[in-house]
This record gives structure tokens, C-alpha cells and sequence, in this order.
């Protein structure tokens, strides 16, 4: 397989038939471009998802109200369901041990803010202590709303990065200073990052009863908040989070007298699951790339099967000869496969050095909200590589062995 | 050297059998010159293919060297041709992306020869046809009398006990067809057994000796004077 003499043969046919040799080169290099764009693609899918999973905590699980759907013991349909204090205490109590992080929210959409001349619209959310861990926000400075914020309803914000960008203009430390939300002044005890971006990072957190109290809201809740204690085994976690989520929304139908099928009434996100089923997209598109990189490398082998069958009917008389002069058919069979697995070899890496070169260069420049950074790995190059040699076997086998049955005698008529 | 016995076959085409050698009786002593005669459809070249295992027999014996060659796999067939004959064909077939000395050097390749000695060993049957000079031409850019000499250089490179030659002479005039048997029957003279198909008188006589074929038997078996090629140039 490695003599000099073969090699020669090689080079010398190739030489010879330079616009074929590229021809078959293409179709095996395209093959294993598209292959590397698509895999960098589906990997770029995946971190995006990914990011879109890091803004909240993985195993958040979210409940806010809608309207009643289902007319229910005597109620009519369109009655709108209001949280109240007492729904969070109750599945607090209940819930107590299997909760890791719990808290109940009061949100007002578009609170005016003021600090000296600078002023903006954020969404102010009222937050128990956990909230900081729900929403996976790290304090850059100062410290998070805390128990005793909440229980004497003290006046204070924690507000975010871009909160601060946009109104704290001389870059001083906001700790400590007076904002005005809504006409009423806060004070800030702490900044926060959220890596959820701008988007988050555009909220004010004040303490749950404060925001009640001050805004008008008595008993009125938002929304609840929790996470269950994170498991190793992902499928259980989910099994686990289902359940929960299950019997949290059969407790808040039944004191809010809703009906048990009416799913607008009560709605009820989990993290968990919503993340299965991407993570279960994710495979399957990840899958279904693999499919399409298959099959445009096999069409490739098929090109080159085709090609080399070309090949071997054009030199059936110097195969002809070959034999009479003493060729046995493993070295013709192996002439053949040499000059295939050379051709694809060589075509395969230049695919897949451009697929390759391709995203490391304009990858980080793709930035949309659902690709984020596609890029191959190092394995899954291998893997491509060694796909590659196996096809490029394939691919002369066939008109190898055709080859190596010619007989010299109708070999060396053929003209 | 060669001995065959009652040797019969036939091509199938479609319903019909065509029965080409019809009991052919015949053998060549070592150091002979054998030209074998008849016009076309006679058999001759059918023979000739027997003989050189490109094809087999239906019936019949073939015994080469004391070596029966019968029912023969492809890979010992190779092994016995590499071994065993040489071929020279009307149209030379020399493989023409290799230079003449590639082309010479080709079954001493097959024989498992290193490459330094298989270069030297070709350069001499090259300079033993005259064409040293042509070693690393391409067959295009030589004459056809040039290209059966490399064609019996190339044959003789492996040393084989037997040339076997499809009319040597078919696709050359008549001045080269001459200096081609001058070679010969020089490669004659050192002792080489050689077999040569033709259909044309002059060369036949040649050679030492001449089996005629008409219809797939033998008609015709016998010694003749043998005319030297150099005294017609």
C-alpha cells in the first residue's frame, strides 16, 4: 500500500487527468464542508439555547394568572384570578421542605424613575429575599433586598446594571443614594448583573410588602416563584419538577375554585421541562444535521464510485496489460483503492479545513438571539475525518473489484 | 518446453457454439523459433492465448516447463505469466503515461524487484534494443518500430522461459517489420524459445519453423530453411 512504485502511479494518473481529479475533489470537499457548517451550526443552536436558559435559574418554576376558561360550579368563564398573599403562604407552608428557593412577586409594568436629572421607565418587581437566586442576578455592588427589608417595609431598591448606566451618569457609586420611583423615594442598597443581558438588567427589585403597601396593591400577588433542590439524574429532576408543578396547580384550582381542566386560569412555567423539550429538539435537530451531512458526503461517495468506475473502464486495456504482464488482482484492487482514498482524503481535508477556517472566522460574528458562537470540535473533526477514509474505501471498492475480475484476454481487445 | 495434447475449444455466442480448435496436437522444444500460420478465424491467435494462460482450454492438456497448467486461479495465473512468458502484441500496448523504461521495468515490478535493480536490469534490455538513448521518452514519442522494441525489451526483462508474439510485425512496413525479426531472431540465437503468430509469409520463413492451422486443426507441421531478417533490410 506505501511502495514508492504506487504513489508514482498515482501521481502520474492524476497528473494526467488534472480536471477530473478536481471534479471528484469538489464533490467529496463539499461534502465535508457542508457537514462542518451544519454541526457548527447545530452547535451554535445549542450554546444559543443555552444562554436563553442562563437568564433565570435552570430550575425555575413560574406561576402567574390569566382568566377562567371553563364555566365551574356556577362560576361563568372570564373571570379573571387574582394571587394573593395567602396562596404563597399556604403552598409555603405545604411545600415547605421540598422548596429550595421560594418567593412570591408584585410587578408594576413601566415605573417612572427618577435620580437627580436622569429619569427612565423600568419594570419595579416586589421580591422576597430568594428572588436574587431565581433570577440568577449577582450583586455588583451592595447587597440584595433581605428579610427585615421586607418585614418593616423599609424603602429600599436593588436596581440593575443598566438602571444604573443610565441614571447614575457620573459613574459614582449608587449605594446608598436616593431614587424616586413613582413619585416616592427609594433607597438604593444594591446593583445587579443578570446574565439574561440588558433585557433583565433593566428592573428594580424592592421588598415584596413595600411594594404592596406603597403602590396600592394590599393582598394582590404577581406571580410565585420557586426551585426544587437540584437532583443529579436530569430526567428524574424533571419527573420530580412535574410533579410538584402538578400538585401546585391542583391546590391553587381548588382555593381559587377553578375548574381542574381550565388551563388559562393558572399558569404555571417550568424551567425544567421547557428545557427537556429544547435539549429533546436540540438532539433531534442535531440529529437531523448529522442525517444531511450523511447523506451529502455518501451523494459525494457516489460521485466518486461513479468517477472511478469512469477510471477503471478508461484503463481496462492498461489493466489488461498489467495482468498479462503478471498483475495479480490485489494489486490491481489495491491500485484502484489507493488512488480513491487518496483523492477523497485529501479533497476531505480541504473541506474540512475551510468549513473549519470559515467559522473560526466569521463564527463569532454570528450573533442572533438562537446562534450563538458555532464552532466544531476537535472529535467530532476526527470523526469526520475517519467517516471520510471509510467512504473514500467504499467509494473505490466497487470499481476496484470490477477491475481486478477483468479478464486480460477482453481487456487487452478493448480499444 | 511447451506440450499440448488434444487441446478443443469453443465460444458460446447466443444459441450457436463456435468450435475453434478442434484437437490440436503440438509441442515446441527449448530454443525454438515456431511461427504459427492460417488465416483469420483459423485459430491461431486462439492458440496463441491458450498458450499464454490469458485464456483456457475446454479439453485437452497444457504443460509448460513440466508445470501442468490447468484450472488455474487468477492470482497463480499472474504469478505464471510474470513467470514463465513474455507477450509482444501488434499493438504493442505499452502503457503511455510511462516512460519506455517504466514500461520495461513493469514486470520485474510485479516480480517483487527492488527499484534500483529493476531500473538497471531494464536500462540493459533497452540498450540490448537500441533505444538507451529513448529510455525516458514516452511511447507516443516513438516510432512503431521503436515501440515493439520496447514492447520485446519489456518481454524479455522477466527472463521468461517462452516469448509468445501476436503478430509482431501486423502494424509495422516492411523495412521495420524486418529490423524486428533481425531482433528476434538475434534473442533466438542466445537460446530464448519463441513463438510467433503471423499471417504473413516472409516472416514465417523467418523463423525455424512453421505450423500451419486451417479450421482449428493442424494441416501443416515443418521444418523450413530459416532466411535471415538482416539479409532483406
Amino acid at each position: 500500500m506505501f511502495s514508492l512504485e504506487r504513489w508514482e502511479e498515482i501521481f502520474d494518473t492524476i497528473r494526467k487527468n488534472k480536471l477530473r481529479t478536481f471534479l471528484t475533489g469538489i464533490s467529496v470537499a463539499s461534502g465535508i464542508f457542508i457537514l462542518v457548517i451544519l454541526l457548527g451550526v447545530s452547535t451554535g443552536m445549542q450554546n444559543g439555547v443555552q444562554s436563553q436558559f442562563q437568564r433565570d435559574a435552570a430550575n425555575r418554576i413560574s406561576v402567574w394568572t390569566g382568566v377562567t376558561s371553563v364555566e365551574y360550579k356556577g362560576l361563568n368563564p372570564g373571570r379573571r384570578i387574582q394571587l394573593k398573599n395567602r396562596d404563597y403562604v399556604l403552598a409555603d407552608r405545604k411545600y415547605q421542605d421540598q422548596l429550595e428557593y421560594k418567593s412570591a412577586l408584585y410587578r408594576i409594568w413601566g415605573g417612572l424613575i427618577n435620580y437627580k436629572n436622569e429619569s427612565g421607565n423600568y419594570r419595579v418587581e416586589g421580591v422576597l429575599p430568594d428572588y436574587q437566586f431565581l433570577e440568577s442576578a449577582t450583586l455588583t455592588d451592595g447587597r440584595f433586598v433581605n428579610y427585615s427589608d421586607n418585614e418593616e417595609f423599609r424603602k429600599v431598591a436593588v436596581i440593575g446594571n443598566k438602571v444604573y448606566n443610565d441614571l447614575f451618569k457620573d459613574k459614582k457609586s449608587a449605594i446608598n443614594k436616593f431614587i424616586e420611583i413613582r413619585g416616592v423615594l427609594f433607597k438604593v442598597v444594591g446593583v445587579y448583573t443578570d446574565p439574561g443581558g440588558e433585557r433583565e438588567e433593566a428592573r428594580v427589585f424592592v421588598p415584596l410588602k413595600t411594594s404592596q403597601k406603597v403602590f396600592g396593591a394590599g393582598e394582590d400577588l404577581g406571580g410565585l416563584a420557586f426551585t426544587l433542590p437540584q437532583e443529579d439524574n436530569f430526567n428524574q429532576a424533571v419527573k420530580t419538577s412535574q410533579e410538584f408543578t402538578a400538585k401546585l396547580s391542583k391546590q391553587l384550582k381548588e382555593s381559587h375554585t377553578i375548574a381542574p381542566e381550565d388551563e388559562s386560569a393558572i399558569r404555571i412555567s417550568n424551567s425544567l421541562e421547557n428545557m427537556k423539550n429544547v435539549y429533546d429538539m436540540m438532539r433531534n435537530i442535531r440529529f437531523f444535521f448529522w442525517f444531511v451531512g450523511i447523506a451529502t458526503i455518501l451523494a459525494g461517495v457516489v460521485g466518486v464510485s461513479n468517477i472511478m468506475l469512469i477510471i477503471v473502464k478508461e484503463r481496462t486495456k492498461e489493466i489488461g496489460i498489467r495482468k498479462a504482464l503478471g498483475a495479480q488482482p490485489i494489486s490491481v484492487i489495491g491500485m484502484i483503492l489507493h488512488e480513491s482514498v487518496f483523492v477523497t482524503t485529501i479533497a476531505g481535508f480541504f473541506g474540512l479545513l475551510l468549513g473549519m477556517l470559515l467559522l473560526e472566522f466569521f463564527g463569532p460574528m454570528v450573533e442572533t438571539e438562537f446562534i450563538s458562537n458555532p464552532t466544531v470540535n476537535f472529535q467530532v473533526a476526527i470523526t469526520t475525518v475517519i467517516i471520510l477514509i471509510i467512504a473514500g474505501a467504499i467509494a473505490g471498492f466497487f470499481p476496484a473489484w470490477k477491475a481486478a475480475r477483468i479478464k486480460p484476454i477482453v481487456a487487452l481487445r478493448d480499444e | 518446453m511447451i506440450e499440448i495434447k488434444d487441446l478443443h475449444k469453443s465460444y458460446k455466442t447466443g444459441a450457436s457454439s463456435l468450435h475453434v480448435l478442434k484437437g490440436i496436437n503440438f509441442s515446441v522444444k527449448e530454443g525454438e523459433l515456431v511461427s504459427i500460420m492460417g488465416s483469420s478465424g483459423s485459430g491461431k491467435s486462439t492458440l496463441l492465448n491458450i498458450l499464454g494462460m490469458l485464456d483456457e482450454a475446454d479439453t485437452g492438456s497444457y504443460t509448460l516447463d513440466n508445470f501442468p497448467i490447468k484450472n488455474l486461479n487468477e492470482k497463480v495465473a499472474a504469478k505464471y505469466r510474470n513467470k514463465f512468458l513474455g507477450f509482444i502484441f501488434q499493438s504493442f500496448n505499452l502503457i503511455n503515461y510511462k516512460s519506455a523504461l517504466d514500461n520495461v521495468a513493469l514486470p520485474l515490478y510485479y516480480q517483487g524487484v527492488g527499484r534500483k535493480e529493476r531500473m538497471d536490469k531494464s536500462f540493459a534490455y533497452l540498450e540490448k534494443v537500441g533505444l538507451a538513448d529513448w529510455a525516458h521518452h514516452l511511447p507516443n514519442e516513438l516510432s512503431g518500430g521503436q515501440k515493439q522494441r520496447v514492447a520485446i525489451a519489456r518481454a524479455l526483462a522477466s527472463d521468461p522461459k517462452v516469448l509468445l508474439a501476436d503478430e509482431p510485425t501486423g502494424a509495422l512496413d516492411t523495412k521495420t517489420s524486418y529490423e524486428v525479426m533481425d531482433l528476434i531472431q538475434g534473442i533466438n540465437d542466445e537460446g530464448k524459445t519463441i513463438l510467433i503468430v503471423t499471417h504473413e509469409d516472409d516472416i514465417a520463413h523467418m523463423t525455424k519453423r512453421i505450423v500451419n492451422l486451417k479450421d482449428g486443426v493442424i494441416i501443416d507441421d515443418s521444418r523450413v530453411n530459416q532466411v535471415r531478417a538482416i539479409e532483406n533490410v
